[in-house]
């Protein structure tokens, strides 16, 4: 259901970043979205790619800190205030938003944004009923 | 309960009177029958009766552990080899062994003195010991064989390894004492959860665990994980082998039979004698070994002595757990900084395996320690704030630990350089005479 990210632990020198994406581009993994939070010392990347299971080996077994968090694949429509409407959606229930980055695609007309919430669930309860359109694993995994 | 009240409980007068004695016959003896002493001490410009009292063991030259490499196999016996019964050797990986040898009372004054750490930690004649240190040219094994007969204990003299084997004979000899290393210890209670044994039906109540520096949390774990008292037994093989010092109950440090072996606490950049209390190189003097004596001889182990009674009863000067070793210290601002110390701050914090390594530098003018450690899995979170709070955490911890400011950098695993399984722990980029030396 979720959508499965894969986090890396890089650390802040040249050449981290690039070492990741041709080790998924050598193994046939499509970087569907990405983000870096990072700190003087170190980063985080934060991928969805096809196969986020076998992804997840490839990294580990190539000596890389990883993790698997699960997010949650929002529509937004695709016009001033669309955004803003879901996290404001989202703040009056009380739901604290860690991160959130943007997808490359688009989903039927609509921009697809990556939140990290801390419950799940309830803000995809939340979101479908203001007719919010939350995406699947599948879908999200294949776009 | 002791082997030889006479001698642990004996009163330091009277003691410092027998170690001169003992001490003045020891020069004598290697000036006499061993080339390499008559030599260094005629360098020294000593002869055999200038020792006068104890505060001249000053004055006697060092022994070192090249000097036992450059004299292999036989250069360092003081006794004919139609005397020596027995010789033990070093498991060193790289050339040649360190050869150790003894006579026949040799062997029975280890026997003594291993019967006497047995009963420092609490074990008796009914008691049955399971002997799981390697025997062999490794001196565990023979050397706490011959200490548990001579108390009477029923010996199981197993060896190392083969460990489900060593958990059924446990079961079923009700096994009460296990000597073994620490690290075996753990791995043993590991294999102890894996096998579901019924606990009921294991009796271990007391470890005598050696052969390995341990930190204190290692022992908390090991008694935990085993339900015994995890005694620490301390030696070296070119002293005599297990045998050297011992704690007894009162967890005081470890009591070093010093009418046998004469312990002084250095620093090892200077040679100076430290006050006791103080931390630095443990030197020992054998007083009374025959075929293999040493003067001086510099164990390259850190600790600290102390001369306060003991609760026990004991006499014997006791020193600390040893905190490390001469090769890997440094000194950083002043202070002594040896890598266990980051690593049982990384135990501490749950690192099960800690990788990490001390960048030394000197940013004019005061030294800069950085250290590395290396996020595990275990510890990462795909949080930014949990990661830079893992990062004070630790630099917090260590400088506590410490007393001196560190920078903590979070690397990437496996950015530790590994050679022969053995991470390396130090990078000393500063410029200073004489840094590297043991
Ligand atoms: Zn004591």
């Amino acid at each position: 259901m979720w959508v499965k990210q894969i986090s890396v632990f890089l650390e802040n020198k040249s050449g981290r970043l690039a070492a990741v994406a041709r080790l998924l581009a050598d193994n046939g993994f499509n970087i569907r979205a990405l983000s870096i939070a990072d700190t003087s010392d170190f980063g985080i990347l934060r991928l969805i790619v096809n196969d986020p299971a076998r992804a997840y080996q490839v990294l580990k077994d190539a000596g890389f800190t990883v993790s698997e968090t699960e997010v949650l694949a929002v529509e937004v429509p695709d016009r001033p205030g669309g955004l803003a409407g879901v996290l404001d959606l989202l703040h009056d229930t009380g739901i604290n938003i860690e991160y959130l980055y943007a997808f490359v695609s688009k989903s039927g007309g609509n921009a697809l944004v990556l939140l990290k919430v801390e419950a799940l669930e309830r803000a995809v309860e939340v979101l479908g009923a203001n007719g919010i359109q939350v995406q699947d694993y599948h879908i999200v995994h294949q776009i | 309960m002791y082997w030889n009240r006479e001698m642990e409980c004996m009163p330091a007068e009277k003691r410092q009177k027998l170690q001169l004695m003992r001490l003045r016959e020891l020069v004598r003896r290697v000036y006499e029958n061993v080339p390499h002493y008559q030599r260094v001490l005629r360098e020294a410009g000593l002869r055999p009766g200038d020792v006068k009292s104890l505060d001249n063991l000053a004055h006697l030259p060092f022994t070192a552990k090249e000097d036992l490499r450059r004299t292999y196999p036989f250069g360092l016996f003081a006794t004919p080899l139609a005397n020596t019964v027995r010789v033990h050797a070093s498991s060193g990986t790289t050339g040649k062994p360190i050869v150790v040898g003894y006579t026949r009372k040799d062997i029975d004054t280890w026997s003594e003195v291993m019967a006497r750490t047995l009963m420092c930690a609490g074990v008796k004649d009914d008691d049955i010991i399971q002997i799981a240190y390697g025997y062999g040219l490794f001196t565990g094994g023979l050397g706490v064989h011959y200490g548990a007969e001579k108390i009477g204990a029923t010996v199981v003299p197993i060896s190392v390894g083969n460990t489900k084997r060593q958990i059924m004979l446990m079961e079923d000899f009700g096994t009460t004492a296990l000597a073994c290393t620490p690290s075996y210890a753990l791995h043993l209670s590991e294999v102890l959860e894996e096998m579901g044994t019924d606990r009921s039906r294991i009796r271990l109540r007391v470890g005598v665990f050696g052969a390995e520096s341990w930190s204190p949390q290692m022992a908390r774990e090991i008694e935990k994980k085993l339900n015994v008292v995890a005694v620490d037994i301390f030696g070296l093989s070119e002293i005599i082998g297990p045998g050297v010092a011992s704690e007894c109950l009162y967890n005081t440090g470890l009591h070093i039979f010093d009418d046998h072996f004469l312990p002084e606490i250095i620093d090892p950049a200077t040679g100076t004698q430290l006050p006791p209390g103080e931390e630095g190189e443990l030197v020992i003097t054998t007083l009374t070994k025959e075929a293999f004596p040493l003067i001086r001889y510099r164990t390259r182990d850190i600790a600290t002595l102390h001369a306060e009674p003991c609760p026990c009863g004991r006499t014997h000067v006791r020193m600390s757990k040893v905190m490390g070793r001469t090769d890997d210290m440094l000194i950083i601002r002043g202070v002594n900084v040896f890598p266990s110390q980051i690593e049982s701050v990384l135990l501490e914090i749950g690192h099960a395996e800690p990788h990490y390594l001390l960048v030394v530098d000197r940013k004019s003018p005061l030294d800069h320690l950085e250290v590395w450690v290396e996020v595990s899995e275990r510890f990462f979170r795909d949080e930014v704030r949990h990661l830079e709070s893992l990062g004070k955490t630790i630099k917090r911890e260590i400088e506590g630990t410490l007393g001196i400011g560190v920078e903590v950098k979070l690397v990437e695993p496996k950015t530790i350089e590994r050679s022969q399984g053995k991470a390396k722990r130090v990078v000393d980029k500063r410029d200073l005479p004489g840094k590297n030396k043991p």
